[in-house]
């Protein structure tokens, strides 16, 4: 199997790369269009900001390349939100594979909510939460309310193409699939078992 | 946690909460490295070579820590090298994120950590005598991967102040105000350690850690002073941290993640089970 990892201008393509090894899988990392188009898979990873990933794209006609891809294509945290139909974030259109928007959390306070402890949303969401509502084959023997390692300030909305959904101010959107293509808020990669169950089931879906 | 059932019956318009998920609070052991090696001892069973980070490190993330910090006190600019070939081992054996920190004083420092697997920087001299690498390293990798080390100290005029090169070198700033200000110049996180607790196995400094929490809108990670469970509980509780870190009762296994962890879910709080 060959399975590419997209790479721009964005973080974590390393820490991608590392996990996949870990489950046995060698992955190229490239943006040459011919090596992307003729993969068996596609990782579409990121950190960064929306609008300067974007025009790296566009730059390299990699927007019009990735919508067009049959082949399971799985986008990761900003690499997700960008698949998405728009983002808050610099008012940036995206890719428009998935019809959800992509917002900004806005940062909230309630202290001492049933006495237990504060509701203190910090923005960016950093840290682990849980997944829930599972379905698709993406989340295949991952279990309901498993932990997942999240680092954003921006969230995509609920839809019909939500296949797991997280809490942090509002639901929303935690993993979205629509046709070949997937994507996963959380950093994967780095979310322990559940994120390599993930990462496996990616690996194993069949070719169209 | 039982929240299994009804779960088809999500209200989506609810303005707060779909069934109760919450951001978990982290707990971090650390690990110190002195030329590629843990300084610490370990007192860990079936380890092969307790001096080695990565074999430490495995064992921490089966066990269930949810980030790592390892802490480079290595004196030399030479072996540097080093510490980036172990960063790279690291990132290649485990699942969590994890932060690296000690000696790092440019963008060319981070950048070679980052490109070795290493999800987060921290920084704390470097970034007290030169603001804006702060400012630098958020351009340029994100705030998302720059942490602010703070060792601070309460004197006896009840203010906390800020202290440099390991505790050795007093400052007259206030621990809070360089906290304000770094968060405004881009770190996105704050590693908090309280000198006056460090070592004494008394519990964390609750005060200065909520006044950061509650204040800054960035995570703020307690350290110092972990001595018991309870203490945990106290600074996630009334101290408002993030995460809490700890080094030697995780290291001579006074206190072991997994039992750490039920215990805090006993008391309510969430965390990653």
């Amino acid at each position: 199997m060959k399975l590419v990892i997209i790479k721009y201008n964005a973080g974590n393509v390393q820490s991608v790369m590392f996990a996949l090894e870990r489950i046995g899988i060698n992955a190229i990392v490239t943006e040459d269009i011919g090596e992307i188009t003729s993969a068996d898979k596609v990782i579409f990873p990121g950190v960064g900001e929306a609008s300067t990933a974007m025009n790296y794209l566009k730059e390299r006609n990699l927007d019009e390349v990735i919508k067009k891809l049959t082949q399971p294509v799985l986008g990761v945290c900003l690499g997700m939100q960008l698949m998405c139909a728009y983002s808050e974030e610099n008012d940036t259109p995206c890719l428009g594979i998935f019809e959800e928007r992509v917002k900004k959390f806005v940062p909230t306070q309630k202290e001492e909510i049933d006495g237990i402890d504060d509701l203190n949303f910090k923005v960016p969401q950093l840290g682990w939460n849980s997944i829930y509502n599972l379905r698709s084959p993406l989340m295949t023997n991952v279990k309901e309310d498993s932990y997942c390692y999240f680092v954003h300030s921006y969230y995509a909305s609920l839809g019909e193409h939500t296949i797991a959904t997280t809490d942090y101010i509002q639901p929303f959107s935690s993993a979205l699939h629509k046709d070949n293509f997937y994507g996963v808020q959380f950093h994967a990669e780095k979310s322990a078992e559940a994120g390599e169950q993930i990462l496996k089931n990616f690996c194993l879906m069949p070719q169209p | 946690m039982d929240q299994t059932e009804n779960k088809n019956q999500v209200d989506y318009s609810s303005p707060f909460w779909g069934r109760g998920g919450q951001l978990c609070k982290r707990i971090i052991p650390c690990l110190d490295i002195r030329d590629g090696r843990t300084v610490k001892g370990v007192n860990f069973e079936n380890i092969r070579d307790a001096g080695d980070p990565v074999e430490l490190a495995s064992i921490y993330a089966k066990e269930g820590a949810d980030e790592l910090v390892f802490l480079d006190i290595t004196a030399t600019v030479e072996k540097r090298k080093t510490l980036s070939e172990l960063v790279n081992r690291v990132a290649h054996a485990i699942n969590i994120p994890f932060t690296v920190g000690g000696g790092i004083g440019s963008v060319q420092d981070v950048s070679v950590l980052l490109a070795n697997g290493a999800d987060k920087i921290s920084v704390n001299t470097a970034a007290y005598k030169h603001p804006g690498l702060l400012n630098q390293l958020s351009k340029e990798f994100g705030s998302q991967c720059v942490v602010l080390a703070i060792d601070t100290k309460q004197e006896e005029d009840g203010n906390w102040y800020v202290y440099l090169n390991g505790g050795r070198v007093k400052t007259e700033t206030k621990c809070f105000d360089w906290a304000k200000e770094a968060v405004e110049r881009g770190a996105g996180e704050i590693l908090l350690t309280s000198m006056n607790n460090d070592g004494t196995k008394k519990g964390f400094a609750l005060d200065i850690t909520r006044r950061l929490s509650l204040n800054l809108n960035v995570p703020v990670i307690a350290s110092g002073g972990a001595g018991t469970m309870e203490h945990f509980a106290d600074v996630f509780k009334d101290g408002k941290a993030d995460a809490a870190l700890a080094a030697s009762i995780f290291h001579f296994k006074e206190i072991g993640v997994p039992e750490l962890k039920a215990y805090l879910h006993g008391q309510k709080i969430q965390v990653r089970l």
